[in-house]
Order: structure tokens, then C-alpha cells, then sequence
């Protein structure tokens, strides 16, 4: 009896939840698939003959392989330099080294722009103190996408490679010392093998937010095609077939990337145990003394960014002109935000659209999270790949999908009219927190001691009151960590929003792209740091609500 | 340093913060010779072997080899195979990989590193195990490996921390004779850490009990039992029951059940004639007695302990012994008779 109830319950959770996930992730893939087709192979035919279609496929792998290299290049190091040596100020840096990842994408870009862009304070600080006539380098074409994507995607490898670190048993190093091995032997035989999974899995990470990245390629492409701005591009020439064929090429490739990364994964796994100390180098010497002085620089390298957004919000608009820093500084930017009801519109749109998406990824994603973690049910497989799907899914592929789906009004056909409304971007937004807050809630879900909801029922609780009890309780810290993502996510959504968005519900995203059209470029800095502080404002207030951070490992001691 | 000793420990002396781990620590392990530094956790004795090992450097305090000065040295150089509590196993290498480890980073040529491997895991009883993954070995399988990896380095003193206390307790008994008599057939040095206590006897010809980082006594297991220095040492090896009593210098004389009774008594040196002492009673050196000679008692407590049965009797308001007897007769609540049947017992200061 008690069996057949508990699937009864599992059945009325997962019948919305599959449902509406079919009808928001599966849909739209469908649609474009469908569409890809829709002359047969005469799209295909397309795709594969047309020149700047095939350079754009290439330059796309070539920037993802790029990227790869260049976030291994500064990620690998820094994470190595950082948790194996020993100086001050090491956990500050640590906490200074992810910087990067706290900027939005395309705020990112800006502050690159006014860095090191043609006119940026870098270049015209270096021009003029070498005398050049002319710039010393220009921020475009490949090298500038791959240099934008190594500065912040390198934060995927240092994370992951220094927990690797951390987890690492330190005895293994320690047993490999006392058995005679140099530090250099110990370094290539114990310590980088048992990292290689970890690094491994960074670096797909990167290669996949590499293929999806559309701020960069755009900003500093100039005329180089990738696969993410190709897409746009044909669905804004009405060439929407082709777009079909290659949002379809690049949803494949980021397919196969994660299932390359799954499988990584799974290996990834050597048993935890032992009370060794992690063996960290004490510098002592001329290193002691340069170590702080080599940290001050890379943290006024990553710092640079946020600094320069923040002063360029303050500088007049109109009067940096040829001067390396901006030479007039006011708080007008901010005060026509607060005071000019249109410049404000883009941030009530945000907010109001990200907490819209963010509440929907709350509801669905825990019932989600808790069938996977909690319940057996025919179906459990399909809710799985559901799941992961939106995050193999490059942003603008959703974006297509979304766009060409629900653009009319067929109740038949289980399409409704998003389009051109204000529902369609949150309804984008739902769609890419959908993976961020399932798997931080699985990952809380799983660290409960599975007997304890057993526990509340078999001391009489009904299955709402455990719930209420003792599974969300359990599950919180989860929801606060993966809902501050999904909403630092959406709030700064730029990817899924160009494609989608109408002159009313325009987020701060494409407000700041208008500015910066304008050559607004304080307004633009302004709007950034806002967003900025929004992000930080939701951080802090997820820290609050949702107790201690979530903690992955649970180690046992012997 | 002294000649004879193989490893000496001179003051060995570390700090954490505001605790002492270990204070000023001297001990001298003679060549061939097999030691444990035994004590509950806590104690300092992994922090004094981590210190001899080379991994933890000490505050003050030297450590010898071979009348060298190796304080300075880094594990590496010293070259102490350590078996590790977890054993620390290489995940991503083979079992041979892993104990051929050593001589790789020697530089040992491919050749020589696999037979000399393959001896080593020989002399653990695993022979033809090379190619195996580490991970589909059983946990007294990866203790021997373990061993047979820092067997392969010769080293001059193999060094061991909690070696058997991941073990279950049967495979625990057999693979203790086992790393003795291995110890032994190799004539090895050998220094371990361990806070059991029967670990430590089976193993070991000389144990050293540690508290609270300093050594409290070092000796062979039957004199820590039979000639404790102080009641911790008295409390830590095997069971006692304290009764005070006033010692005289031969004997021990201890009011028990309203009546005095005078033991020959054996005290350490640091004790001289005392009116305030502590006598050890061990459960094996009492008994009952049937003629109503001994002290009256009634039993509170009866436990099976397999061959023998452990009772404790109450003597007094003050006093409960316990005794260990073969007789099963003796229930709950009887009213019986105890006395002291095996002299001198030792006697220790309060």
C-alpha cells in the first residue's frame, strides 16, 4: 500500500515538472531541428557550402581551443602558486584570483574595452610612453576573443585545479618525500597525474563557455565570424533555416563536449582519507620578498576591470577624448539613472524579469532535485538529461529555439505568443538557471543522511510536514546558493536577451550596448557598476538567508 | 652520541600554538630493535614520529642517526620509509608501481626496480600481486603493500604510525604476528606508533607510553605492567584497582574491609618509604578464596570474557575490585571472599 502511495506522490511531482520541461527546453530543440530540415538536406547544403559559414565553424573551434589553452596557461599556475606556497596574504589572493567571474559577461568586455581597446587607458598609456603615432595594438580579431575569454574563463581551471589541490590526501605527497622522491619528481609523478582529472574537467568547461560565448566574439570580433554570432546574424537577415542549421551544429558540438566532461567526471574520484598536512613551500630568502610584491601586481592586473568600470561611471561623457584617463569626473552618470524614468526602465526590467525567473527555477528545480535525490520512478533518467540540457545548450541556441517556437499563437501545437511580450526573456532566464539551481539543490539533497526523512514519517509526520521539516530545511543552503547564481545569471543576461528582447522590456544588457553605440561611455560604466552592486547585493543577501555556504565534501575521519 | 643506539631522540621539543605536543622528548632505539610510542591520541606521538620522519620540524631538540645530527635534513634524504595510518597509497599506480616508487626516484633502472619490487612484496606474502590496481585491494592486502613499499628502500629505520588500527579486529590479530615476524626475518629497526595497547606488546620489544607529550615510561611490555612509575602509567596498561595504603619500603600495608592487610610490595626507584601510596591491584592477582580468609565482598557486576570471567566485588563503601577468575559459579549479588594471591604488587605514588 505504502509503496503505491509513495509512487503515487512521485507521479504527481514529476508529471508538471517533465511536463514543463518538455515544453521549455525539449520544444524548442525540436523546432529548430524540425526547422533545420525543412527543405530536407537543402539547408544542410547550405550550411556546408557557404564560405563564411565554414570559417565560422573553424574560427569557432580554433577560439574554444584557444581559450582552452590560454585559461590553462594563467588558471594552472596560479592555482599551483597558491595553494602550494606558503606566503602572506595567500588567502586573500585566493579570494582575489576569482574576481573575474563576479563580472557579468558583457561588463567584462566593456572594461576590457576601456582597458586595452584602441582608445583604452592601457594602450594610450603605452603609446605615449613609447611615442608611437599609432595605437600599439588593436583589441580585435582572434587573438583579442581569446585573450578576453583566457582573463575570465581562466577562473573555471584555478578553481577547479586548487580543489583538486585541497582535496588532494597530503600523506600521498608526504609518503613520496620520505621514500626519496625530489620535489620536482614529486610534482610530475604524484601531484599532476592525480590533478589531471581536475584539470581536465576545466578545461571542457571552458572549451563549452568558449563555443557558447557570443559577448567577446561580438565586442571585438569585427568582421571574424563565430558560429554564436553567425546565428544571430542569419535570424536577423531572415535567413532563419540557415539559423536553424547553425544553432543545430553548435548545440551538437556542446553536446558532445559535456559528455566528454561526464565522463572525466566519473573518474575523477580517488578516495579522500588520511590526516596528512598539505605540504605547502615556505619561501625563504630574495623569494619571500618577491612573492608579495609578484602577488600585488596579478591582484592589480584582476582588480583592474571592476577599478576601470568604476572610474569611467564617473567620468563626464563626451569629454575623454584623447587623454590616457578620463580628465572630468561627475556623479551625473548616476544621477540621470535615478532620475530619467526610460534610463531606469532597463533596471526595473531586469530585477523584476531575473526575480520572475529566479522564483520559477526555486519551485521547479527543488521538486526536480528532490525526485532525482529522493524517489525511484519510471522517468527518472528522462528528468535527468532534462536537466543538464540547458547547460550544454549554448545561450543563444535557447534564444533561437525560444524565438521561433513560441511566435504565434497555436494552442493546437501547444504554442502560445511570447514573443515581443514581456514574458518571453524571463521565461529565457528560467530556462538557463534551470541546471544551476537543480544541482546545487541535489548537491544539499544528497548531503542529508537519507533515513532522516524516513525517520520523520515513521515518527508520524505526514509527508508535507518532513517536507516542511526536515527535506527544505535540508535542502536550503542548495537553493540559496544555486538561486543567487540563476539571478546573478538573468540579471546580467546579454547572450538569450539580444535575441529576444523588445524596446519595453529591454534589460540593462542591451541598455548598456545602446550606450555604448551612443559612445555614452560613463552612462554605459554606470549602468555596469550597478550591476555590479546588484550582484553583489544578491550574494550577500543569499549568504543571509541561506546560512553557511554550501560545503561539497563530506570526508570521513577515522 | 651514544654508539650502540641506531636512532636517538634528543629533547625533542614541539609547539602548536599554545600547547606543548611534545616536550623535550629523549629516547634511544638500539639497532635491530623494535619500538613502540604508545599513548591515547593526543599524546604526541605522531607529532614525535612526524618529527623523526623529517615532517615536522622540531621547535628545538635533535635527532640522531648513526651518531648523525639528521635534524636539518628533509624526509627525502633521511629516507625513513614511513607506513602511513591510511597507507597513502598511490591511487593512479599499480601496486608494483607503488612499491617500486622508491627506486624510481632513485634512479634504480627499470629492471632492477621490478625484481626488487617483486621480492618486497614477496616478503609480505603477495607475490604475482605487481599488476594489480590499488583499489581492488583488500585493506589488510594495501597494509602490506604499504609495507612492502617502504621495505624496498632499505630503510635504516622504518618508521610506522597506527599501522594495524584500520584493520578489522580478526585481521588485525593475525596481520600484527605478521608484521613482527616480518620485522624480525629482516632484522629491521623499527620505530611505531600506535594507541593500543595490545598492538603495542605483540610488536614491540620496548614500548614507550607517552602523555600529554612527554614520555611517562619506556620499557618492556611486562615491566610497564608489572612496575609501573606512576598511577597513569599503572591506568593506560592493563586494569587496576588503587587502594591506598602506607608503604614502608619492602611492603605495602592497605586498609580494606575494615581490616589491614601488608603486601610485599615492589616500587619504582623514584618512591622511597611513603605513608600516602596507591596499591595496584591487577584483576589476575586476585582471587576468590573459600575458607573466608580473604575480605568479604559482595559481587556487582559479572561479565564473560571467554576464557575467564571478570567480577567485581565490593569490599567496602570505598572500594570495588576487580577480579579475574575461571570460576562460573559466582552470580550476581553473592556474598563472597577475595584476597591477594600473587606478591610483590607494585605500588605507586597518588
Amino acid at each position: 500500500m505504502k509503496v503505491k502511495a509513495d509512487q503515487r506522490v512521485s507521479w504527481a511531482l514529476a508529471t508538471p515538472v517533465l511536463a514543463l520541461l518538455l515544453w521549455s527546453v525539449v520544444y524548442p530543440n525540436v523546432t529548430i531541428i524540425a526547422g533545420s530540415f525543412a527543405h530536407g538536406l537543402g539547408y544542410w547544403r547550405d550550411f556546408a557550402n557557404s564560405p563564411s559559414d565554414r570559417e565560422a565553424l573553424w574560427t569557432t573551434l580554433v577560439v574554444s581551443v584557444g581559450s582552452v589553452i590560454g585559461a590553462a596557461a594563467v588558471g594552472l599556475p596560479l592555482a599551483f602558486v597558491l595553494s602550494r606556497v606558503d606566503f602572506r596574504g595567500r588567502r586573500f589572493l585566493q579570494a582575489v584570483a576569482t574576481l573575474p567571474a563576479a563580472l557579468p559577461p558583457l561588463v567584462g568586455v566593456i572594461a576590457f574595452l576601456f582597458l586595452y581597446g584602441e582608445s583604452g587607458v592601457v594602450t594610450r598609456a603605452v603609446q605615449r610612453a613609447l611615442h608611437l603615432s599609432e595605437p600599439p595594438w588593436r583589441l580585435t580579431g582572434i587573438w583579442a576573443i581569446i585573450f578576453v575569454h583566457a582573463y575570465t574563463m581562466y577562473v573555471y581551471v584555478f578553481l577547479f585545479v586548487s580543489a583538486g589541490l585541497e582535496r588532494l590526501d597530503g600523506t600521498l605527497d608526504e609518503a613520496a618525500a620520505g621514500l626519496g622522491a625530489s620535489t620536482a619528481f614529486r610534482l610530475r609523478k604524484v601531484t599532476l597525474p592525480l590533478v589531471t582529472p581536475a584539470l581536465a574537467g576545466s578545461m571542457l568547461l571552458v572549451f563549452m563557455s568558449a563555443l557558447g560565448s557570443f559577448s567577446a566574439p561580438y565586442i571585438f570580433g569585427g568582421g571574424l565570424r563565430v558560429l554564436s554570432t553567425q546565428i544571430v546574424a542569419s535570424k536577423l537577415n531572415g535567413a532563419m533555416g540557415m539559423a536553424y542549421v547553425e544553432t543545430t551544429v553548435l548545440a551538437i558540438t556542446a553536446i558532445a563536449a559535456l559528455l566528454l566532461l561526464r565522463w572525466f567526471e566519473r573518474r575523477r574520484s580517488y578516495a579522500v582519507t588520511g590526516k596528512g598536512s598539505n605540504t605547502r613551500i615556505s619561501l625563504r630568502g630574495p623569494m619571500a620578498r618577491l612573492a608579495p610584491f609578484l602577488a600585488a601586481s596579478l591582484v592589480f592586473v584582476l582588480v583592474l576591470p571592476h577599478a576601470m568600470i568604476v572610474l569611467v561611471a564617473f567620468a563626464r561623457d563626451g569629454a575623454w577624448t584623447t587623454q590616457v584617463l578620463p580628465p572630468e569626473y561627475t556623479l551625473d552618470n548616476f544621477k540621470r539613472l535615478a532620475t530619467d524614468p526610460q534610463l531606469w526602465l532597463p533596471v526595473r526590467n531586469s530585477i523584476s524579469m531575473a526575480a520572475l525567473a529566479t522564483a520559477l527555477n526555486i519551485v521547479v528545480c527543488f521538486v526536480a532535485a528532490y525526485l532525482l535525490v529522493r524517489r525511484r520512478f519510471a522517468g527518472r533518467g528522462l528528468l535527468q538529461l532534462l536537466v543538464v540540457l540547458p547547460w550544454a545548450i549554448p545561450a543563444t541556441a535557447i534564444a533561437i529555439g525560444l524565438a521561433s517556437t513560441f511566435d504565434r499563437s497555436a494552442p493546437a501545437q501547444l504554442r502560445v505568443l511570447l514573443v515581443g511580450t514581456f514574458w518571453i526573456l524571463p521565461l529565457a532566464y528560467f530556462v538557463r538557471g534551470i541546471p544551476l539551481v537543480t544541482s546545487a539543490v541535489e548537491s544539499s539533497l544528497r548531503q542529508m543522511d537519507p533515513s532522516l526523512e524516513d525517520a520523520a514519517r515513521g515518527l508520524g509526520a505526514s509527508w508535507l510536514l518532513a517536507m516542511r521539516r526536515v527535506v527544505i530545511p535540508a535542502a536550503r543552503p542548495g537553493l540559496a546558493a544555486g538561486a543567487t547564481l540563476a539571478a546573478i545569471t538573468a540579471v546580467g543576461e546579454f547572450v538569450a536577451s539580444i535575441v529576444l528582447y523588445t524596446h519595453a522590456n529591454r534589460p540593462i544588457s542591451m541598455e548598456i550596448l545602446a550606450q555604448l553605440r551612443n559612445l555614452s561611455f560613463g552612462t554605459a560604466a554606470a549602468y555596469s557598476v550597478l550591476l555590479i552592486l546588484i550582484v553583489l547585493l544578491i550574494t550577500v543577501a543569499a549568504r543571509l538567508l541561506g546560512g553557511r555556504p554550501e560545503r561539497v565534501e563530506t570526508i570521513p575521519t577515522a | 652520541m651514544a654508539g650502540a643506539a641506531r636512532l636517538s631522540l634528543d629533547k625533542l621539543t614541539r609547539r602548536f600554538r599554545d600547547k606543548l605536543a611534545v616536550d623535550a622528548l629523549s629516547l634511544e632505539i638500539a639497532s635491530g630493535e623494535l619500538v613502540a610510542l604508545m599513548g591515547a591520541s593526543g599524546s604526541g606521538k605522531t607529532t614525535t614520529l612526524r618529527m623523526v620522519a623529517g615532517y615536522e620540524p622540531p621547535d628545538s631538540g635533535r635527532v640522531w642517526l648513526e651518531g648523525k645530527d639528521i635534524t636539518a635534513r628533509a624526509p627525502r634524504v633521511r629516507g625513513f620509509g614511513m607506513v602511513f595510518q591510511h597507507y597513502a597509497l598511490f591511487p593512479h599506480m599499480t601496486v608494483g608501481q607503488n612499491v617500486a616508487f622508491g627506486l624510481e626516484a632513485r634512479g634504480v633502472s627499470k629492471a632492477e626496480r621490478s625484481a626488487r619490487a617483486a621480492t618486497a612484496l614477496a616478503n609480505v606474502d603477495l607475490d604475482g600481486a605487481s599488476p594489480r590496481a590499488i583499489q581492488s585491494l583488500s585493506g589488510g592486502e594495501q597494509q602490506r603493500v604499504a609495507l612492502a613499499r617502504a621495505l624496498v628502500i632499505e630503510p635504516p629505520v622504518l618508521l610506522l604510525d597506527e599501522p594495524l588500527s584500520n584493520l578489522d579486529p580478526n585481521l588485525r590479530r593475525s596481520t600484527r604476528n605478521e608484521l613482527r615476524a616480518t620485522l624480525r626475518r629482516l632484522g629491521l629497526t623499527a620505530l611505531f606508533v600506535t594507541h593500543d595497547q595490545e598492538d603495542a606488546f605483540a610488536v614491540a620489544d620496548r614500548v614507550a607510553l607517552m602523555e600529554n607529550g612527554r614520555l611517562l615510561q619506556v620499557g618492556a611490555p611486562e615491566e610497564l605492567h608489572d612496575n609501573p612509575v606512576s598511577r597513569s602509567v599503572a591506568e593506560f596498561i592493563g586494569r587496576a584497582t588503587f587502594v591506598p595504603g602506607d608503604y614502608d619500603g619492602k611492603s605495602v600495608t592497605v586498609h580494606v574491609a575494615g581490616t589491614a592487610t601488608t603486601l610485599a610490595a615492589r616500587a619504582p626507584s623514584t618512591l622511597g618509604p611513603e605513608r600516602n601510596v596507591l596499591a595496584v591491584l591487577r584483576p589476575d592477582a586476585l582471587a576468590f578464596v573459600k575458607n573466608g580468609s580473604g575480605w568479604p565482598g559482595v559481587v556487582t557486576d559479572r561479565r564473560f570474557a571467554g576464557t575467564q570471567l571478570v567480577y567485581r566485588v565490593r569490599v567496602d563503601s570505598e572500594t570495588e575490585v576487580e577480579l579475574q577468575s575461571t570460576d562460573r559459579d559466582v552470580r550476581e549479588g553473592d556474598k563472597v571472599s577475595v584476597r591477594v594471591v600473587r606478591e610483590p604488587v607494585s605500588v605507586v605514588a597518588t
